[in-house]
């Protein structure tokens, strides 16, 4: 493919791909047929009662209960099949996988930052193994972006203020393009770039040789959020164990917080970014508001409230009470 | 002609003084010639006359930006603008065509001329609201355009947050004001639509001898009543944001962008239904005429409006499958939107089964009204993609939801609109345009719609994201196409000005009735009385009162 003129299919290049082209077929399949017999059945209509033709047109129907039903339930029927596939589908497509390579995406106007677990960062380009689930979480520093990926019919909104998160399994090594798919300002068209699938050899045999592109040894992220953790003095406040002045962060993701309020939520990667940006949004009970205001895009950006959140990722986390783990999809 | 709706006269006036022949009759278009009985006029034909016009101009800018579009991405990299330019066009295009022309088109021209005359009164409820809201439309799309062609608008006609209220430089806070006034416009015409269907039919125009051309506008109505209020204050929330800093929906103010998409769509995916149920209100119109046969299943025709006006309130989600709602929310509005389609279906196959045992006429409004089952059919079904998640995964926001929605949008409002002004052309001016050049025309429009964007259903499927200016060469092919057709279809939307333009001057007298079609508005002299009526009319006959039988022995006799 790619080389004929006219390419009539995209590219295959991830699990979803041939599920989502079954649907797609199908629903074409149904969508010529009606469309035809709608055509046929005017064209016939319009021939045999033409104005000024010999036909039969002694007693007409106006009203025929029956045939209303039929044509209100057969599309009914044929409807709500498509949806529980269609839902079935969605739903195993947002249902995160437990285990996968994990990527970390920033959009900006106009393009792609990507960060790697072991510290290696690409822009526009996102190289990831074939035949493992790949599980990307996205967030904007600007407006909202779409992370938009044809050949694996995989996309999804990359918003400011919040963490949203994809995956799929890349299934064929090869170079992809990545759309931004979500109109971000003036060089929206220009906010591309390519993933790169490799085999599982060559993945491996990437992320070693990448760390030669840096002058020094590279850090993974959470070695990056332990240097500006301790940069910007927030062990002061925040040790090994609750202090007068802050709780610990030790084992904080997956735990329960209560507020100052009475609420209460279990600490997930938003309620660790709200905390750094907008402390005073929920204090936590038995503290107060003194906590510096590491105001939004000023002092700390994206890329760093990623580090932070991997230190604190690293710090230990502590398994959410109710034993079901919450379906990404579900916020 | 046995059957008539009046009790006592056809095709002429009842009781139509007899004046001395070789002075012309009165009618609303020759009282008076001065340009203040046009501007501070209170007859609804007149106002409807006006909105045709000032509609006219506005959808030719808005098809000259799509021209643009259209010729810069003939190539990857189109060289006619600037990607900002690029930005600025589609986005008029897109204001235009959906703020000043679809949702205004068919109710402020058709329904303003129309409903008083199917009814069977003089004027609208409110005369003087209706000239109020053609100066608050015209305010309004002159103060858009000027924004948009001078200033320029960069967001596009969704004007998502944070883009539009933080981060865009162009003239959004103007734009969204033209919004806004014309959303009090549409407001203006639906009260004045709802009050006069209510409480001025007829002496004996009951709601089941309706045409349904009033029940799809009295639907449209209620949905303009109930939904542009939310998106005028959406709209208005994004310019206090944006003018002064209030944070509503961008998050350094402590907002939600994705709070704007709900409220937008709230409204926004209800309108679709404003666009759409007038043109299915004139559907029914053109095929119970030219299949001289009452539509078939006239309640469900007609229920089924009232449903789609209903349904289409819960559905909004469905345009944020990949937003981050949640996946159960996605769930319910995916359902709905499934259900929603059902009526739409059902309006389609009783459009069809009325020309069994008909006698079709296939005159131009018919040819429009076949060509908009044939593309609406498409329109709808297409719809079932992007209803269903998975698949709307892949195709939201590409060329297939633009194909989609012009095939909805243009081959259903747009294909309705042209058959109504070639309806009741005849009845609105007097006149006949050549018929012969109107039935070709008809079809060229229908092969350069196709040939525009079926190419762009591929193209999406393929994954060519929609407002993009740069695009990957593997996709040319498909946008070569399209552009090729968008010629053909914007050459066939030239012609009609010309032959409709001269008709005016050289066209055959088109006398009361020249279809032969039931209805009050046909009862009315061409072009109508000032005040309509003589006097108001007693309706004893069944809505669509047609007999083909009849019609054909007394055709075949002839001959």
């Amino acid at each position: 493919m790619g080389n004929s003129w006219l390419t009539f299919q995209p590219e295959k290049a991830s699990s979803f791909a041939g599920q989502v082209d079954a649907l797609f077929y199908v629903i074409t399949a149904l969508t010529i047929f009606f469309t035809a017999a709608v055509g046929i059945t005017i064209l016939i209509l319009v021939n045999k009662y033409k104005r000024g033709k010999k036909a039969d047109r002694s007693n007409p129907v106006h009203d025929h209960q029956l045939i209303e039903a039929i044509w209100t339930f057969t599309p009914l029927v044929m409807a709500l099949a498509i949806f529980v596939w269609s839902t079935n589908m969605y739903i195993h497509m947002r249902t995160m996988p437990k285990h996968s390579y994990e990527a970390y995406v920033i959009g900006k106007q106009w393009m792609w930052h990507i960060q790697h677990p072991n510290g290696i960062r690409e822009n526009n380009e996102l190289t990831v193994p074939a035949g493992q689930p790949v599980k990307l979480t996205m967030i904007s520093q600007d407006v909202i972006h779409a992370f938009y990926v044809p050949a694996f019919r995989s996309q999804y909104h990359v918003v400011p203020g919040r963490y949203t998160s994809m995956w799929f399994t890349p299934t064929k090594p090869g170079s992809y393009h990545i759309f931004c798919n979500m109109l971000c300002g003036t060089q929206h068209s220009e906010m591309v770039g390519k993933v790169n699938v490799l085999s599982p050899k060559d993945f491996a045999a990437w992320l070693d040789k990448s760390g030669n592109r840096f002058t020094e040894t590279p850090k993974t992220l959470a070695q990056a959020g332990e240097q500006l953790f301790n940069d910007m003095r927030c062990g002061t406040c925040h040790g090994v164990e609750n202090t007068e002045r802050g709780p610990s962060l030790h084992n904080l993701l997956g735990s329960t917080r209560v507020f100052t309020n009475g609420a209460t939520q279990v600490a997930d990667e938003d309620y660790l970014r709200e905390s750094m940006i907008d402390p005073f949004a929920r204090i936590t009970k038995g503290y107060s508001n003194t906590m510096p205001v590491y105001v939004y895009k000023k002092q700390i950006n994206e890329e760093q409230i990623r580090n932070i959140i991997e230190y604190i990722k690293s710090l230990g986390t502590t398994k959410p009470a109710s034993s079901q783990p919450a379906p990404a999809g579900l916020r | 002609m046995s059957d008539v709706i009046i009790g006592t006269g056809k095709g002429t006036a009842v009781g139509a003084p007899q004046p001395d022949p070789n002075t012309p009759r009165v009618n609303y278009l020759n009282v008076s010639h001065t340009l203040s009985s046009w501007l501070l006029t209170k007859d609804h034909k007149r106002i409807a006359m006006l909105y045709l016009f000032s509609i006219s101009i506005f959808f030719a800018v808005g098809g000259a930006a799509a021209g643009m579009v259209r010729a810069e991405l003939m190539f990857p990299r189109g060289s006619l603008l600037q990607s900002e330019g690029y930005n600025r066009m589609f986005t008029a295009h897109g204001v235009i065509m959906i703020f000043f022309f679809l949702l205004v088109a068919i109710p402020a021209v058709f329904g303003n001329f129309l409903i008083p005359l199917m009814i069977g009164a003089r004027d609208l409820a409110f005369p003087r609201l209706n000239l109020l809201s053609w100066y608050l439309y015209m305010i309004a799309g002159t103060l858009g355009v000027t924004a948009m062609l001078f200033g320029g608008v960069d967001v596009g006609w969704t004007f998502y947050t944070p883009l539009s209220s933080m981060y865009s430089n162009g003239q959004v806070t103007i734009a969204i004001l033209a919004a806004f006034l014309a959303g009090f416009s549409s407001i203006a015409t639906a009260v004045n639509f709802i009050a006069t269907i209510h409480k001025m039919r007829a002496p004996g125009m009951t709601w089941d001898k309706l045409p349904l051309y009033v029940w799809g506008h009295y639907a449209t109505s209620v949905i303009i009543i109930l939904g542009t209020p939310v998106v005028a204050m959406t709209l208005l929330l994004v310019v206090l944001e944006r003018t002064f800093g209030i944070g509503f929906f961008s998050p350094e103010l402590g907002g939600d962008p994705v709070l704007f998409q709900h409220m937008f769509w709230f409204y926004s995916h209800p309108a679709v239904y404003i666009m759409i149920l007038p043109g299915f209100s004139v559907i029914s119109e053109i095929i119970a005429c030219f299949s001289r046969k009452k539509i078939f299943g006239y309640h469900f025709v007609a229920y089924s409006s009232m449903a789609i006006a209903g349904l289409g309130f819960l559905v909004w989600g469905h345009h944020m499958y990949v937003s981050s709602q949640s996946m159960y929310q996605g769930t319910v509005f995916s359902l709905l939107s499934f259900l929603v389609a059902i009526p739409s279906a059902v309006k389609v196959f009783n459009w069809c089964a009325t020309m069994y045992k008909g006698s079709v006429w296939l005159a131009s409004p018919m040819i429009y009204a076949i060509s908009f089952l044939g593309l609406f059919v498409i329109g709808g079904l297409t719809g079932m993609y992007l209803a269903a998640m998975a698949t709307d995964v892949h195709l939201t926001a590409t060329y297939f939801i633009v194909a989609h929605f012009h095939y909805v949008m243009v081959g259903g409002t747009v294909t309705a609109f042209m058959g109504a002004l070639h309806f009741w052309w005849p009845k609105m001016t007097g006149k006949m345009y050549p018929e012969n050049i109107a039935r070709y025309n008809a079809l060229i429009v229908f092969i350069g719609f196709n040939l525009t964007f079926l190419p762009q259903f591929v193209a999406g499927y393929l994954g060519m994201p929609r407002r993009y200016h740069y695009y990957p060469a593997e996709y040319q092919p498909w946008m070569i196409l399209s552009t090729t057709g968008s010629t053909v279809l914007g050459f066939g939307m030239i012609v009609p000005v010309f032959y409709l333009l001269w008709s005016l001057k050289k066209g055959k007298d088109a006398g009361p009735n020249p279809w032969g079609a039931k209805g009050l508005e046909w009862e009315t002299e061409s072009p109508p009385d000032p005040h309509n009526f003589h006097h108001i009319p007693v309706v004893t006959a069944p809505v669509y009162d047609y007999d083909a039988e009849a019609e054909e022995r007394e055709l075949q006799g002839e001959n």
